[in-house]
C-alpha cells in the first residue's frame, strides 16, 4: 500500500497496538477509530469498554458521543456508570486505557482542561471527564493524537490526567501500580517512555517522514531512541477496514438532517 | 406516590429559583423537554449539577439561568466546545458562572453516596492531577483499616433532579432500559424529582426481574412528553440526532444566533412540538 495520510497511518498504527486479550476503555475520538479497526483487523476477540457504561461493544459505525445508541445496541451488557467507574475501572479490571487529549508533555502528562489560568482560561477546554481516573486505574495507557508545536508543550497549564508525572519513579512514589502511558501513537511518529527517565522518545518513525519533520513539530527538544525503525505501512485490508467504517460512519452522522 | 401532571405543573411544583438542579441522562435521555419548560418558566439563579452538562446545560447557561455548575466534562460530544458555557467562564457572559469541577469517576461515586445517605464518597482518584488544586472540595481521608490516602468529595444531594425515561404506568411507576448513566443515584439523591417518559401505559411490564424501575413512591411527579429527549435519544424508540448535535455548534457560536434559537424554539414554543422527534416504536420494529 503506498498511499495513505498521516491520520491513516496514525489510526492504524494505533489499532496496532491492541490485542485480542485487551479489555479496552476507548476514548472518543482517534481513539475509538484506532480501537474498531484493531477489533475489525487483527483483534476481533478484544473487548471495548466506553464508559456510558456499554461492555463489550461492537458499533458497525464509530460513535459521536461516548454514549450513541449503537454502542448500546452492539454491547455484550450495558452498566450504571457508577458500577462503571467503581468495579470496572477502579476495580482493575481493565487492561488498556485509550486516550486522546489536547496537550501533552515529554512525561506523557495530559491537559484537556484550560490554557492559560484556571481561574481566567484563555481557552475554556472540556475538561477531564473519565481521564483522571482512567489513567492511574488501567493497567496501561496508549495515546494518539497528532504531533504539533501546540499540542505537544514544553510546559502544560494544568495537568488533567497524569503520566508519568515529573519522570523517573514518579507514579510509584504516588503508590500507583500501574505502567501508566506505555505508548504514544502520533501521525509521524510512535514515541515511547525511556525505560529509566520515563520521558517520551521516537522509537519509530512512519514511512517518508523525517526527524527534522518532528524536531520541528514538537515543543520540546525531543529525543530519539538509539534504535529507531521505520513504522510498517498500512496493509490492504487495515487501510480498506478504516476507511469502510469512516465513510459508515460520516454517513450515519449526516443521515439524520432534521434540526430543531 | 408520584403525581402524573402537566410538564408545566412538574417544573412549576418542583424547581424553584435558586434550587440545585441535576438533569442526568449519559447522552441517552437527556430531558431536553423539561429543561426548555424550566427556561420557559424564568427561573433563576440554578445551581446546575450534571456530569457532562451537553447542549441542554449550554442553553439554561446561555439565557442566564444559572449562577454556579457542578460538573466533569463540558463539551459537545465528538463536536468541540459548548459555546454559551465558554462565553460565560472565558467572558463572564451573560452572567458570571462559579464551576465547581470534578472527574466523572467523583461525579458518579458523589451521585452513589447521595442515593446512599452518605455525606461523602470516597475514590481511589484524582492522583497526580491538578483538579484538587483548584476544587476545595476535593480533599483526602485516610483508610482507618490500611492507612491508604484516598480521594474525598461531598455527596450530590440536589433539591431536585430531573431525568427522562421510557415509560410509566398509571401509578407513576418508571421503567429506564439502556444506557442507565447515574439517573437512578440522581432521582435517589434528591429532594423531589420529576421523570418525563415517551409513554404511560397501563402495564409497566418490566422485560426482566432485574429491569430498573424506579417505584412510584420514590419519584415525586411524572409528565408524559413523547420526543423529550430530542437531540438526545430514548432507546427503543428514537436514535440521537447527531446532525443537531454537530449544527449546534454554529448555533451557538455567536451570542445573537444562539438568542434567536432559544426564542423561535423554546420560549415561543411549548412541550408538545418535541412529539414530532417521537419514533413510532412499531416503525422501528418494521
Amino acid at each position: 500500500m503506498s498511499d495513505f495520510t498521516p491520520t491513516e497511518m496514525m489510526t492504524i498504527a494505533a489499532a496496532r497496538a491492541l490485542s485480542n486479550d485487551d479489555v479496552c476503555f476507548v476514548g472518543i475520538g482517534a481513539p475509538s477509530a484506532a480501537c474498531n479497526v484493531a477489533r475489525l483487523t487483527h483483534a476481533p476477540d478484544i473487548t471495548l469498554i466506553y464508559e456510558s457504561g456499554t461492555v463489550g461493544t461492537k458499533p458497525d459505525v464509530l460513535p459521536l458521543s461516548i454514549g450513541d445508541g449503537e454502542l448500546c445496541d452492539t454491547a455484550l451488557f450495558t452498566v450504571s456508570v457508577p458500577e462503571m467507574f467503581r468495579y470496572w475501572l477502579q476495580g482493575g479490571r481493565i487492561t488498556t486505557g485509550f486516550l486522546g487529549g489536547a496537550q501533552i508533555d515529554r512525561f506523557a502528562n495530559l491537559n484537556t482542561t484550560v490554557v492559560g489560568p484556571y481561574d481566567h482560561p484563555k481557552v475554556r477546554l472540556p475538561g477531564g471527564g473519565g481521564a483522571p481516573e482512567i489513567a492511574s486505574n488501567c493497567g496501561r495507557i496508549f495515546i494518539t493524537m497528532a504531533l504539533s508545536k501546540r499540542g505537544f508543550v514544553e510546559k502544560l497549564p494544568f495537568i488533567t490526567s497524569m503520566g508519568h508525572g515529573k519522570g523517573g519513579n514518579h507514579r510509584e512514589r504516588l503508590g500507583m501500580k500501574t505502567k501508566g502511558p506505555t505508548r504514544v501513537i502520533t501521525d509521524l511518529c510512535i514515541l515511547e517512555p525511556d525505560p529509566e527517565t520515563k520521558e517520551l522518545t521516537v522509537v519509530s518513525i512512519h514511512q517518508g517522514v523525517t526527524r527534522e519533520q518532528i524536531v520541528e513539530n514538537c515543543g520540546w527538544a525531543i529525543r530519539f531512541a538509539e534504535q529507531v525503525i521505520e513504522t510498517p505501512v498500512p496493509t490492504e485490508l487495515e487501510l480498506a477496514t478504516l476507511r469502510d467504517i469512516n465513510a459508515r460512519t460520516k454517513k450515519a452522522h449526516q443521515g439524520d438532517k432534521e434540526v430543531a | 406516590m408520584a403525581k402524573i401532571v402537566s410538564l408545566a405543573e412538574a417544573v412549576g411544583d418542583n424547581v424553584r429559583d435558586g434550587d440545585t438542579v441535576a438533569m442526568e441522562g449519559f447522552t441517552h435521555l437527556i430531558p431536553y423537554a423539561a429543561g426548555h419548560e424550566v427556561i420557559r418558566q424564568g427561573r433563576k439563579d440554578l445551581y446546575l449539577v450534571r456530569m457532562t452538562p451537553d447542549i441542554l446545560y449550554d442553553q439554561l447557561i446561555g439565557v442566564g439561568a444559572a449562577r454556579g455548575m457542578k460538573f466533569s466534562w463540558g463539551g459537545n460530544p465528538g463536536v468541540g466546545s459548548l459555546h454559551r458555557f465558554r462565553d460565560a467562564v472565558e467572558n463572564q457572559w451573560p452572567r458570571p458562572l462559579e464551576i465547581e469541577e470534578h472527574s466523572h469517576a467523583a461525579m458518579a461515586n458523589a451521585y452513589e453516596a447521595g442515593a446512599a445517605n452518605l455525606p461523602f464518597a470516597t475514590l481511589r482518584g484524582y492522583i497526580g492531577a491538578d483538579l484538587p488544586k483548584v476544587n476545595p472540595n476535593i480533599k483526602s481521608v485516610t483508610c482507618p483499616f490500611t492507612g491508604e490516602v484516598l480521594a474525598a468529595v461531598p455527596a450530590i444531594r440536589p433539591d431536585v433532579t430531573i431525568i427522562h425515561a421510557q415509560r410509566a404506568d398509571r401509578q407513576g411507576n418508571v421503567l429506564i432500559e439502556g444506557i442507565v448513566g447515574v439517573q437512578k443515584e440522581a432521582v435517589l439523591a434528591a429532594k423531589r424529582s420529576i421523570v418525563t417518559v415517551e409513554e404511560i401505559v397501563d402495564e409497566l411490564r418490566p422485560p426482566s426481574p432485574n429491569s430498573l424501575v424506579l417505584p412510584s413512591w420514590a419519584v415525586t411527579s411524572v409528565a408524559h412528553v413523547p420526543g423529550g429527549a430530542f437531540p438526545s435519544y430514548a432507546h427503543g424508540y428514537y436514535p440521537r440526532s447527531n446532525a443537531f448535535y454537530i449544527g449546534w455548534d454554529e448555533i451557538a457560536r455567536d451570542r445573537d444566533s444562539f438568542s434567536a434559537w432559544i426564542k423561535e424554539n423554546v420560549l415561543d414554543a411549548k412541550p408538545d412540538d418535541f412529539a414530532k422527534h417521537a419514533g413510532s416504536r412499531a416503525a422501528k420494529a418494521a
